[in-house]
This record gives C-alpha cells, structure tokens and sequence, in this order.
C-alpha cells in the first residue's frame, strides 16, 4: 500500500519571536516493510541551522534553530511511504507463554542488551503496583503472549473511553488509569506500563493511520492528526506493533514514524523559543492519503 | 611518643574498636602526627579555643558559607573549620593518589563507552540494566559512531571527586565517586587560606603540600579541552544561581580561575555555538565548567521544565563547540548499580585490580546477588541504584520493623532498583567540638582529581568533613557537618607558589567589558543603589537621634517644629508611610517607629530591609568583590542586630554606637568600591546606581524639610540638620559663614558642580558614568534613552534659580507661606532620577535573558 502523509504544524505567536530551537521527528525510519519513497522537511522561515541526524533509538531527527525575529513557524513533513503486510510467520514466535518474554529480572548478560532498557521505567511511564496489578489479570501464568496482549488490547479498548481533551502531554498513567479515558497516547502509556510491571519490554511507537470516511461521505482533509501505539519484545520474534486505540495488530494501513522508551523521546516536533512574554497557538493538519489503490503497485 | 600527662591529647579518648588517626591503641602518637601533635601542644588548649574564633572570624570575613536546604532563614549557613588538620604522610598519600587516579581514569573510560559504542553491555560486563534506568544516563548524548573522534575528548570526565576513609585497619577505601560536578575543592582551598592565616607555627614547623597548584592544573585542562584553536579560551562556569548550595565555590572558583560566574539566562546558543551575551556584545565560549546538574542543562533535549539551562546546548556539544566540564551526562558514574561492578570493569578495562578498595557491594538486579543482600541485610547499608521520589540511602539494622518489612518488601518487588553495601566505619579524628573538648569523630576525606593529558592529577590534599557524632552514618554538608584541612606531609619544603606563577603558556588579558552578563553588570548597579541608600538612611537617622536627645525637653525655640520635619523626611525617604507623616502624636516619643524603620526587615525601605537586599545583590557578585569587601558587608547586618528586640529604653542607649558602627562599615565598602575595584563597566554601573541613589536621597530630604513654611528659629535649626545629614555643613559653614538660608543652601546642596555632595555634582558623575557603559550605537549619531534623561536631568538643575525656589509664597487657605516653586522643581527633578533608573534597565540590562523561555506547545497524538 503507497500512503501518502502530509502532516503540518503551525505555531503563531502574538509576540515576534528573535530566537527559536526545535526538533522534529516527523520523518519516517526505514524498514523492512516500510520504505520511504520520499520524505521531506520544509520549514517556513528558512531556520539558521538544520542538521539531520539519527537519534539513540536510530529514529530520524531534524535540528532546526532560528535567529531572525518571526511569528509564526510552519514545519511540514511530507513522506510518501510503501507499506507491506507482516510477512506470514512473523507472529509465530509470539505464541510461548509470555514469562520466557520477560526481559527482567535481568537474564541479559551480553546478547540482546539493548532491549532490556524497555523494561525499565521511564520518565512518563514509572512501573507500579496498580499497573502490575492490572497486567495481571491478563497475564495469567502460562498463557501466550500474543493472545495475552490481544486481551490487554481488549480491555483497554473497553475499560477506557476514547476523549480527546481530557488528557494532555503530562497527564499521568496513573491519573488515566484513574479517570479511565484519554487518547491513543494516553492508552499506548497504560499498555506499556502494564507490560513493563511484569517484566515485559515495551516501546511507545509514534507515527499515523490512514482513516476511512464514514461510508457514503467523501474522506475530508487534514482531519486527522498523528498516531501512536505500542509493540512488545519476545526474544525469537522481535518487535510486535499493537494498537490498543483500535484494539488490532498494526498493519500495512499505519506509518511509522519512530520508537522510545515513551512519548517524551519521540515527540513528533518539540521546541523552546524566547517569547516576549507572549502567547502562542498551535495547529495540527495531518493527511494520510492511500495512493494508487490497495496494492502498491 | 607517648603523651605526657599535661599534653594538650592527653584527655583524648579515641573510641574502641575504631581506628584512630592520631593514636594507636596503646595511645602512642602515630609517626606522621608526631610533628603537628608537638606543635599543638605548644599551642596549648586555651589558645585553640582562640584560634577557633579566630577561624569563625576569617571565614565570616571571607563570606564563607554552605546554603542548607529547607532552611527558611534566608540567609546562608556560615562555613565552619576545625582547627585541628588531618594529618597524612607522603608514603600514605601515595597509596591513594594512585588509587584515585586509577580510579577516575577507569571511570573515564567507562563514560567514553556507555556514551559511544557501548560494548561494556554487549560483552556483558555491565548490565545494562543496571545503569539504564538511571536519570543521569541521558540519551541525547549517546554518540554511537566515530564520526567525531576529534570532538571525543572534549567532554568527558574531566574534574573528579571520591569520598574516602581509613577503614579499621587504616586502609583507605573508597565510599563515593563524584563525577556530576564534584564540588568541594574550593572548600578546601579556602580551609587551607585561613588555617595557614591562623597556625603559622604548624605551618612553619611541618611541610605540608600545597593545594593551591591544583587551579593551574584545572586551568591548564580546560584550555587543553576547549574547542578554540586560541591559547586563552573563553571559559565559564554554570552555576544554578546564589541559591544554590555551594554558590560561595562557584564564586570562589570563578574569581581565582578568572572565569566568567554565569547563569543560564546569561548564554545563548546562535548557529551550534554558545555565546556569553554581554554588555559589549556577545562573546564566544569555548569550555564551561557546570554546576547545573547534566539533566537540566538543556530544556530542548533535557529536562524540559528547566530554566537553569541553555536551550540547544547539547546541540552545541554534540558538533564539538563547547567543551563541557564534565560531560553532561557524566552523573550516570554515581549510580551505585555501576558501583557494585567497578572491580570487574577494572579487570575488563585497564587489566588490572581496582587499587583501593571500594565497600563490597551487590546489584540485586543479579539473582545470586540479590539472595546475598537479603541474607545478610542487617549488615549492610541499603542504596537504591537509581534515585527516585523519595528514595533514601537506608541501614536496614537501624529500621522498626515496620520499615525493615517494607524494605525487604521493595527489594523483592524491583530488585534492580537497589544496591546492598558492606558498611565501612570510618576512622576517628581528633576534633574540638563545640564545648572545647577534644573528641574522636569519624572523619571522611573529599580527594579532587583533574584530567592531565592522559591521565589525572590528585590536588594533594582535601576537603575532610567530620560527623557530628559518632554513631552517624552518613557524613554530608547538607546535615551540617564540621570541615577539616587535610595535610599530606612533604619530605621537605614546597616552593611557595600561587595560582598564576608557572602557568604555563602566557595568558593574554581578555577585555574586561566582554567577561561582564549583564544580570551582573544589574547586580552591581543595585548594590550601588543600596549601599547608598543605607549610607543615607544611617546619616539622616543619626542627625535625627541626636537632635531627638538634643531637643527632648523641646524648649528651644523651634524644636517641635523641626522635629516634626526631620521625623517626616524619615518617612518620605525611606518610604514607610504612614510612619511620622500626618501623625504629629508620634513625634512626642519617636523611638518604637525610629526603631521599626532601624530593624524590622519586614518593613520596607527599613535599614534591616535594605542591608538585606544590598547582601543580595552582593551575593550574586561575589566573584567580582573583593575579599576584604566581605569584611565589611557581611558584619553590618551585625551592627544593627542587638537592637532588634532589647527594650525600648535600652535600644535608646545603643542606638548611636550602632549607627556609627554600621556607618564604619558602609565608608569601609565605599572606600574599597573607590579604591580597589577596576574601572570596567561594572564599576561604571555600580557608581551611577550609587549616584542616582545619592541624587534621589538628598531630594526627599530637601522636599521633606525646606519647602514648608515655619517660624525662623525652626527653619535654622531644620536647615543646620538638614546640612549634617546631606554631610555638607562644614563647607556650609566654612563658606557661608552668616547665618543659614536656603538659597545659599540650595546652592550648595543642589548646584555647587565641586560638592561631591550636590545633586550637580552626582547628575555630571552620572553622565561620566553613562558614557562608560558599552552600547551599540549600530550606526546612529543620536543618544540612547538613559543618556537622554540624564542630559535633561542636569539641564534642568542647571538652569534652577536658587533666589526663586528659596521664595516662599502666600498660601490661600491661610497655611504659613511654603515654597511652591522649590516643591514642584524637586519633583520634577525627582522623576526625572526614577525615569532614568527605568530606561538605565531598559537599555542595558534587559536581555533576552529577561525573555522567559516558552516551551512549545507540544501535539498529542489524536487519533
């Protein structure tokens, strides 16, 4: 399938702004089924630097600075991307009880080290009793870890009420595991908590999904806006990318953008700027456009 | 040598079981204190007591102090030294130097890798997971690739600290690693300044290596790290600000290492480069030295939340611009779970055993480990691996069993997330405790190590700190803990030598303008402003008292009548209305308000309020003060303080000698301001601040005593105080030796351009002064708004006629005749100084460090 992504980002502030920092990851990785055909960054007003380079997680970043007195930034990213389906096979190896998954208590002497941070706290995800606690009525001893995490899925999508606007960027998972509602970042938060109370890797993943119209209603621009899930470790299988929002298996309709511990390292563009003591707005327009029908030919 | 009978140790009781510095068990003098003991005993134990005043006094006058968290009182915690040393020899010192510089060339290594190509984890000698999950492990700087090999070095562990003691067997171990930003070495400097001021006979009589050699070293390294090509890089240190703990070091360092103190607001990041934004323009940095915890130095990549930082820093780092010292993310080395494996990191890395022993300790992340700890936890101290919210350091036997439960509770749950460790119990020292009684307290030795060319160099010597009991656990400043100055004793005598001798290449002088932040440049302006206001307070304040006991029965003629004007212009000058205004009741027994306007800091425009700020605006300058200023300062506070709650009745009587001590103490700081401060713009700043105060002062006095109508014997008697309290009836008399008037008054107060007194005078200071400050006139001819205001100010005090403003005018509602035209000229003039104050701020000390920094708003995720 060939999606074409058009995500815009505008900042206006009601003061010039003389000085301004920001980084974007909005540029898709390259994967084994995921290839970009193009991606590109356009930036308005033309920063004083840009530098590109490859993040810790091996995600795209772009480095921008400005130094000329402006009100308003426009970033846009727009990547034309080739996906595929999972390969047949590829969840195989997440049928064996989830316990041989857990990556702590520490097993890792050498080996796949590097997985192992994922079932460490993070700074927006800490472990805790209550996320254990709920983990553990899905995970019960034994059981397959695919099946078990299609049933964490299953239960966030029910226990949890899609709202957007009752949560923002520091609304904690307790909170929302608390208040029981939010959006797919807050969801992706409590799914990967839950894991990692049980000693599971978990990675918080940021990228879009093509939505379809409502049947009989064209598809409307810009409505909609980035997305974000979470995948899961088991040793012989890799990466499993999960959608708890949609309660589904990430498939060839989602776009990945990049991989962190937590929203905090892979938001798709952060900055600081020296305001005058004024105000900013922000607006998102997001299109994810199928290209050339079904079959990415 | 055993103690004779009236030996000053000879009451000494080293505790049992302890190691003991300075006696062996059978209480024997160990051969390297033999020399200091004798000495000390020739001392004799009264006179340490002395000598321990005399300590609290140096360090007082030096304004040493430790801020201790959670502590309301506003103000500083005073530093305090033993007057007793450590004493260590030259073959002991050997041992752990070589420790110590094995140390910190092991954990430089490990830094180098865990932050490239990160092979300790794949080879399996660290787990990752021991060290991942801790805060100071920042992601951003991870540089897995060789692409900037040339840049590698640049900021990696370059200062290093390390906490040891002597275990029972006198074998030095060590309990900590300092690398976030280890600080303490200026601490022990300091200690070295004053116990050598205040022993010279030790001094004389042992040879004790010298500390202070080690600024050239850190000097030298810094230079050698920073990413100029020139011989004379620009380096700063960060400091979070005068509330920090240790802000006296930061200042210490950066006035003997002739570094720029800077905040985060003061550096801004333009193109990949960090500049210093100064009042001349901004300057290139090449190197810093933190003092901003690694996390929040970067509110774009870090710890967004922070404001101590500078955004796009590790941008700047990451393309080799800046050397940082030491590498941001350098706080990972203090992670205990690293720690525990530093034994098998040494054999991996260097191939070879650590040299000094570290207090065994387990990872229970490590399932053999964590079955050792939980076997064995009533003799260990328990540290978890990574902080977090209410973590502690816990020794498990000193729990109820409550939090024993819990503890053993927690470790099970996240085993990772905790560390057990042998406990190691210090050896004891000598100590005179505050009864001046000589006790054994277990002591703890800060050792500072500094990147050489390849390898490290040990400032021989330390920062001891000692427990305040026994019993205690942990030794730390934040608790409070008395310092020691610990002497590694040379085999013969060191060349004397200070910071700067032997340096190394030639330093060129860098322009003064250009080391100078404007927040600064601020600073200094203020205390110029409050050093003069309280000059000015305490002049007006005794001319006050003494006509008050002069006048009390109010049988002159004219005394009630100029008491109630003196008292008024108290009011007006200082601002803390109501006070004598319009209450002429209060005038009959003045002393309760006098006295609430003296010592209530509460008050503001008090005296006790503005000694306050004026310690303020001293603080954040402290590097660019001199020692002696301290002096000066900091015991004026103290002049003032035994009126605070005595009496009434005995206030009265201490009243004068007070204010004329706290007079002493404001001309010993304006005599040091004029004679010892260079003339660079941040002296211009301090002056003109100084100036304006001056102008404004006097103004409120003349407004608030010689406009107003009155009887002739209540005008001269109000004139006469008027002139003592503008400093200026000598010349008045000397001049004008007829009878006081106004005019000549005037002339003489506010137009004679030779009275250093006169508003004239200060209003042509003032545009020297201005003319002295950098601006950027980018090309126009014009001039900026302050100097603008200042012309005006002084033309129109030029062209007062003083015959006019002296004349008094009929009132209508039949009030005694007043002199409207001087009131309004005085205003006018009055807000004209408040005008040029404002634009002063405005165009010199409003930067974009004023503009707050603003996160975006970040976009969720929606869908």
């Amino acid at each position: 399938m060939i999606l074409d992504v058009t995500h815009r980002t505008t900042y206006r502030y009601s003061q010039p702004v003389s000085l301004g920092y920001s980084e974007a990851r909005l540029l898709p990785r390259e994967l084994p089924i995921q290839v970009n055909r193009s991606s590109a960054l356009h930036v308005h007003p033309v920063p004083a630097m840009r530098t590109e380079r490859t993040d810790y997680f091996g995600n795209r970043v772009v480095h921008l600075s400005f130094d000329e007195p402006h009100d308003e930034l426009v970033v846009t990213a727009h990547s034309v991307v080739s996906t595929e389906p999972l390969p047949p096979g590829s969840i195989d190896h997440f049928g064996d009880p989830w316990e041989l998954a857990r990556l702590l208590p520490s097993q890792l002497h050498g080996g796949g080290a590097h997985d192992a941070e994922f079932a460490l706290p993070s700074p927006l995800v800490p472990t805790s009793a209550t996320l254990r606690a709920y983990a553990e009525l899905t995970f019960t001893p034994g059981r397959p870890l695919l099946d078990a995490v299609q049933h964490l899925c299953h239960r966030i999508h029910t226990d949890f009420d899609y709202r957007p606007g009752v949560t923002t960027i520091s609304t904690s998972v307790d909170e929302v595991l608390e208040a029981r509602e939010g959006v797919c970042q807050d969801f992706a938060h409590v799914a990967i908590g839950a894991l990692r109370s049980i000693g599971l890797g978990a990675q918080y993943v940021s990228g879009y999904l093509e939505t379809e119209p409502p049947p009989g209603e064209p598809r409307l621009a810009g409505v909609d806006a980035s997305h974000a899930w979470f995948s899961v470790f088991a040793p012989e299988g890799g990466w499993l990318h999960v959608d708890p929002t949609n309660n589904q298996l990430v498939n060839e309709r989602y776009v990945v953008l990049g991989w962190g511990r937590d929203y905090g390292d892979v938001a798709p563009l952060k900055g600081v700027v020296f305001s005058g003591g004024g105000e900013q707005t922000l607006t998102v327009a997001v299109d994810v456009v199928r290209v050339n029908g079904t079959d990415g030919t | 040598m055993t103690l004779t009978d009236d030996h000053v140790f000879e009451a000494y009781r080293p505790t049992d079981g302890r190691r003991d510095e300075l006696l062996r068990p059978d209480r024997s003098v160990r051969p390297a204190w033999q020399e200091v003991a004798s000495v000390l005993d020739q001392i004799g134990h009264a006179d340490l007591q002395n000598r321990r005043v005399e300590i609290r006094r140096l360090l007082r006058g030096d304004g040493v102090t430790y801020n201790v968290y959670g502590d309301d009182s506003g103000r500083p915690n005073a530093w305090n030294l033993d007057p007793l040393p450590l004493v260590w020899s030259s073959d002991e010192w050997r041992t752990i130097e070589q420790g110590i510089v094995q140390r910190a060339e092991l954990l430089a290594l490990v830094l180098e890798d865990i932050y490239g190509p990160r092979s300790l984890f794949r080879k399996g000698v660290l787990p990752p997971d021991a060290v991942l999950g801790h805060p100071g492990y920042l992601r951003a700087l991870v540089q897995p690739g060789p692409s900037r090999a040339g840049a590698a070095k640049a900021d990696g562990l370059v200062l290093y600290g390390a906490d040891i003691v002597r275990d029972l067997d006198g074998y030095p171990v060590v309990l900590a690693d300092f690398a976030e930003s280890p600080s303490g070495a200026g601490y022990a400097l300091e200690n070295r300044l004053v116990l050598s001021r205040v022993m010279p006979s030790l001094f004389r009589s042992v040879h004790v290596h010298r500390t202070a050699p080690f600024l050239r070293m850190v000097r030298a390294s810094l230079a050698a790290r920073s990413a100029s090509v020139t011989d004379d890089p620009r380096v700063v240190i960060l400091t979070p600000g005068p509330h920090n703990e240790s802000h006296f070091e930061h200042a210490f360092l950066a006035s003997q290492l002739g570094y720029t103190l800077v905040e985060g607001g003061d550096l801004v990041v333009r193109r990949g480069r960090v500049y210093l934004q100064s009042l001349g323009g901004d300057e290139p940095v090449d190197a810093m030295i933190r003092r901003v915890d690694g996390e929040w130095c970067d509110p774009l990549e870090l710890r967004p939340e922070s404001q101590l930082g500078v955004p796009g820093l590790v941008e700047a780092t990451r393309r080799g611009s800046l050397a940082v010292a030491n590498h941001l993310g350098a706080s990972v080395l203090e992670c205990p779970a690293l720690t525990a494996f530093l034994p098998q990191l040494s054999h991996a890395l260097l191939g070879q055993p650590l040299l000094l022993p570290q207090p065994r300790s387990w990872w229970c992340g490590d399932p053999q480990a964590l079955a050792h700890v939980l076997a064995h936890i009533d003799d260990m101290v328990v540290k978890p691996s990574t902080p977090w919210k209410g973590s502690r350091t816990l020794r498990s036997r000193q729990l109820d069993d409550a939090d024993r439960a819990a503890l053993l509770h927690d470790i099970a749950e996240c085993p990772h997330l905790f560390v057990g460790q042998e406990i190691v119990e210090p050896s004891t020292a000598p100590t005179l405790n505050a009864r001046g009684v000589i006790e054994a307290r277990p002591v703890v030795v800060r050792t500072f190590a500094v990147a050489d060319h390849d390898s490290f160099v040990v400032m021989p010597g330390g920062l001891g700190r000692v427990g305040g009991s026994l019993d205690e656990v942990f030794v730390s400043n934040q608790r409070g803990a008395l310092s020691k100055d610990v002497w590694v004793l040379a085999s013969e005598p060191e060349p004397t030598s200070g910071f700067w001798l032997r340096s190394g290449p030639s330093v060129s002088a860098s322009d003064p303008a250009g080391a100078l932040p404007p927040r600064t440049v601020e600073n200094l302006y203020w205390l110029g402003r409050y050093v003069e206001r309280a000059e000015g307070l305490v002049r007006l304040l005794r001319t006050v008292v003494d006509r008050h006991i002069e006048l009390q029965d109010r049988l002159t003629p004219g005394a009630s009548g100029t008491m109630e004007r003196l008292l008024a212009a108290v009011t007006h000058t200082t601002g803390t209305y109501p006070g004598f205004v319009d209450r002429p009741d209060q005038g009959s027994d003045p002393l309760p308000e006098l006295l609430r306007v003296i010592v209530d800091p509460d008050v503001p425009g008090s005296l006790a309020a503005t000694l306050n700020s004026m310690l303020a605006s001293a603080d954040a300058v402290r590097e660019q003060l001199s020692g002696d200023s301290w002096l000066a300062l900091d015991s004026l506070t103290r002049t003032i303080a035994p009126l605070r709650g005595a009496p009434v009745a005995e206030a009265e009587n201490l009243l004068a000698s007070a204010l004329a001590s706290a007079l002493v103490n404001l001309l010993a700081f304006a005599g040091l301001a004029g004679e010892s401060m260079v003339r660079d713009p941040g002296w211009a700043a301090m002056d003109v601040g100084r100036r304006i105060e001056r102008t404004i002062q006097l103004l409120a006095l003349l407004r608030a005593t010689l406009t107003q109508g009155g009887d002739t014997a209540a005008e001269s008697l109000t004139i006469e105080s008027t002139l003592v309290a503008a400093e200026s009836i000598i010349t008045y008399r000397r001049r004008y030796r007829s009878q006081a008037q106004v005019a000549t008054v005037l002339d003489l107060l506010l137009l004679d351009p030779d009275n250093p007194r006169s508003a004239g005078f200060q209003l042509a200071a003032i545009e020297s002064g201005l003319a002295a400050l950098p601006r950027s006139r980018a090309g126009r001819t014009g001039l900026d708004a302050d100097e603008r205001v200042a012309v005006e100010a002084h033309a129109k005090l030029r062209i007062v006629d003083t015959r006019e403003l002296a004349t008094r005018h009929e009132m209508l509602d039949g009030s005694p005749p007043s002199r409207l035209v001087m009131a309004t000229t005085i205003d006018e003039l009055r807000g004209l100084m408040v005008d040029l104050s404002d634009a002063i701020e405005k165009v010199h000390f409003t930067h974009l460090q004023r503009s707050p920094l603003l996160l975006h708003l970040t976009e969720g995720s929606g869908v």
